[in-house]
């Protein structure tokens, strides 16, 4: 971590960049938040570690804005989601400077929580540096112990891999998390019948308090003004009604960011309900793999996505509608 | 005081909600939430905190106020039946039961929410006292003592048994009907009450947020507060997002719309978040035009604006959900203490 902080003043002070995006540490022992450095002196508060999930790439789209350039953060996933931004020209590639960095699988304080583990004091093994697989918890019950991997949230199980598919340099390594197909999920609900489908996602949605955490988060919803926040139309909506979650406002979403999610899983990790939104993006995926062929959105800041360029190969609706 | 065996739980619920609609914390889709109690459902009363509060039960997040129908030229209103039913609220917690005391200042006072006080004459709250508290809790802050839950009813999980002591009229009617389920506990059993309580205890003052000090923040604080330059820093990772005021206890901001019914509209009202772009929007545009106004806002209605409308009381509790789900780390707490730094480097 260390290293990053060094090298983070070194371009400040060279004047490479005018600011820093990364994370500060927080007051507990999980909670860093997302933070802009301007000097050395609040570089001292910088941390990278398990804890530091946050995809900046989304936090680039107002960063862009500002007056010079910023130093970003990435981890191999967040690239996937900045080179998108690009390609949607939502974030000034002249105005970033992207290190990026290792990552051994993000923590999800959630999963540590739901193994009863609670009244912590002080997690150590969290650092990317650490040479251990298992998490040691102190807590004002206690020592307990969980497997590093048992605590990653779904989308490290997944993971895309270790490069980074843009970066100006690279600092620290990355681990193998995938231990897991990433289409596994996705299978079992397709193997499902139409009632039990509905059944699965009904019971998952009745829980959405319509937060939007899903949706701000979200590097692939950057739109000026969201349809439903819009007093302009009957789209707007504020009200929490089973029927609306349900049918509409994640499915619609999940529409408007087919082919240009990234399968960031940020939607999931914020989500207070721990509703899995990402299968939704997921099944779109891997609808797209089948149709058009494999897909990355990310993968690069040039590609056309499948579903904004038209080949006399495309497949037709027919089939899609057939197939149900 | 009385006492029931945790095996026998499902009887007690079983027969309070034979005579009236139940709340429970409920488990769905690994979640836990208050919900009304059907015999099928998955009680959960180990978890410390359900996701959102209870306060849904007294003021929903969706309902609608009154229709109307349109037929011949002709429109009829109708207004919503108010809850004529009692019901029982079990297992909140001591903070989420302040915060039903904080939302108490605001809707039954003139003008008297009629909804909201048709709810709050109806039910009657079992409140349950929290045996392991957690690092994001910080109740003690505003009084609320955790080992001793103030409500209709007060229970504790001692062991396998649950005691039961009624502290209201409405508790001792509510204490009347289940009556068969319950026995007399014995002195002995008394003391080890005392004894659950004086762990608790000991276990708040181990967390880190029990003792956080609050110098500086009450109804006086707006003119030192409002033009702080750390609110530009501190608004900054938020996603702007609505998490934190609708997993919030006490937060009580209400938009009021039209759905359009096509024969005519419903009105309705629905929780609203400071926080969102629209929040208090007018005809002649908005009033807090950037996202650090609406950020400030959040935290000086709960330590200044409120407490000065309302002799001093916060309109936090220290349950800590906001510490717990905002998805950028964010929270009240660490607001808090930014502000006690910057006046200590003064």
């Amino acid at each position: 971590m260390q290293e990053l902080v060094n090298r983070a003043k070194e371009l400040l002070a060279d004047g490479t960049v005018t600011r820093v995006l990364g994370w500060k540490s927080g007051d507990l022992a999980y909670n860093p938040e997302p933070a802009y450095f301007e000097t050395a002196e609040e570089l001292d508060n910088f941390v990278y570690n398990g804890f530091c999930g946050a995809n900046l790439s989304k936090y680039m789209i107002k960063a862009s804005k500002l007056e010079g350039k910023t130093l970003v953060f990435l981890k191999p996933c967040d690239t996937y989601s900045f080179n998108q931004l690009i390609k949607e020209h939502r974030v000034d590639r002249e105005k970033t400077y992207i290190i990026g960095i290792g990552c051994k699988g993000k923590l999800d304080i959630e999963k540590i929580k739901k193994m009863g583990i609670k009244g912590i004091e002080t997690i150590s093994g969290i650092n990317t540096e650490d040479d251990t697989e298992v998490l040691t918890i102190q807590t004002v019950y206690g020592e307990k112990t969980c497997k590093y991997s048992d605590a990653m949230f779904e989308r490290c199980h997944v993971c895309k891999g270790k490069e980074h598919k843009i970066h100006d340099e690279l600092i620290g390594e990355s681990k193998d998390t995938k231990d897991k197909e990433r289409f596994e999920e996705i299978e079992k609900i397709e193997a499902m019948s139409p009632e039990e489908k509905f059944a699965f996602f009904q019971n998952e949605l009745s829980k959405c308090i319509r937060c939007n955490a899903c949706r701000n988060v979200c590097p692939a919803c950057s739109c000026l003004k969201c349809v439903f926040d819009s007093n302009k139309f009957d789209s707007q909506q504020k009200a929490n009604v089973d029927s609306f979650e349900e049918k509409m406002f994640h499915i619609i979403r999940a529409f408007h960011v087919a082919g240009r999610c990234t399968d960031c899983g940020e939607c999931s990790r914020v989500c207070p309900q721990g509703i899995p939104l990402h299968l939704f993006n997921r099944k779109f995926i891997k609808d797209i793999n089948e149709f058009y062929g494999d897909f990355q959105a990310g993968e690069d800041a040039e590609t056309n996505g499948p579903l904004t360029s038209f080949t006399f190969e495309d497949v037709e609706p027919s089939v899609v509608s057939e197939r149900g | 005081m009385y006492k029931i065996k945790r095996e026998n739980l499902s009887a007690l619920f079983q027969l309070i909600a034979e005579k009236q609609e139940l709340y429970l914390p409920i488990k769905v889709a690994e979640q836990v939430n208050f919900a009304p109690w059907i015999q099928e459902c998955v009680v959960d009363l180990d978890t410390l905190k359900s996701v959102k509060s209870p306060k849904d039960i007294f003021f929903p997040q969706s309902e609608n106020l009154y229709t109307v129908t349109q037929k011949n030229k002709k429109y009829t209103i109708k207004q919503e039946e108010l809850q004529k039913q009692n019901f029982v609220v079990f297992g909140m917690k001591a903070c989420d039961v302040q915060g039903v005391k904080v939302l108490d200042q605001v809707f039954l006072v003139k003008p008297i929410d009629t909804f909201y006080a048709a709810r709050r004459e109806h039910g009657t709250i079992v409140a349950m006292a929290c045996n392991e508290p957690e690092e994001s809790c910080f109740c003690k802050v505003f009084s609320v003592d955790c080992a001793n839950p103030l409500a209709d009813v007060a229970v504790w999980m001692v062991e396998d048994e649950m005691y039961w002591k009624a502290v209201t009229e409405k508790g001792e009617k509510l204490t009347e009907q289940v009556k068969e389920l319950l026995n007399q506990t014995s002195d002995a059993e008394q003391s080890k009450l005392e004894t659950l309580k004086e762990n608790i205890h000991n276990i708040v003052e181990k967390l880190p947020y029990m003792n956080l000090s609050l110098e500086g923040w009450d109804g006086n604080a707006t003119e030192k507060k409002f033009d702080s330059p750390l609110w530009d820093e501190l608004y900054k990772p938020c996603l702007a997002c609505g998490t934190c005021t609708f997993v919030c206890p006490t937060c009580q901001c209400y938009d009021i719309k039209d759905y359009d019914t096509g024969k005519g509209i419903q009105r309705y009202r629905c929780w609203d978040s400071c926080m969102y772009s629209d929040f208090t929007m007018m005809a002649h545009g908005n009033n807090r035009t950037s996202q650090m106004q609406r950020f400030r806002q959040r935290f000086m209605h709960k330590l200044v604006y409120y407490p000065a409308n309302n002799n001093g009381m916060y309109s936090c509790v220290g349950c800590g959900r906001c510490v717990d789900k905002c998805p950028a780390s964010l929270n009240i707490v660490k607001v808090i203490k930014a502000f006690h730094k910057e006046e200590d480097n003064k």
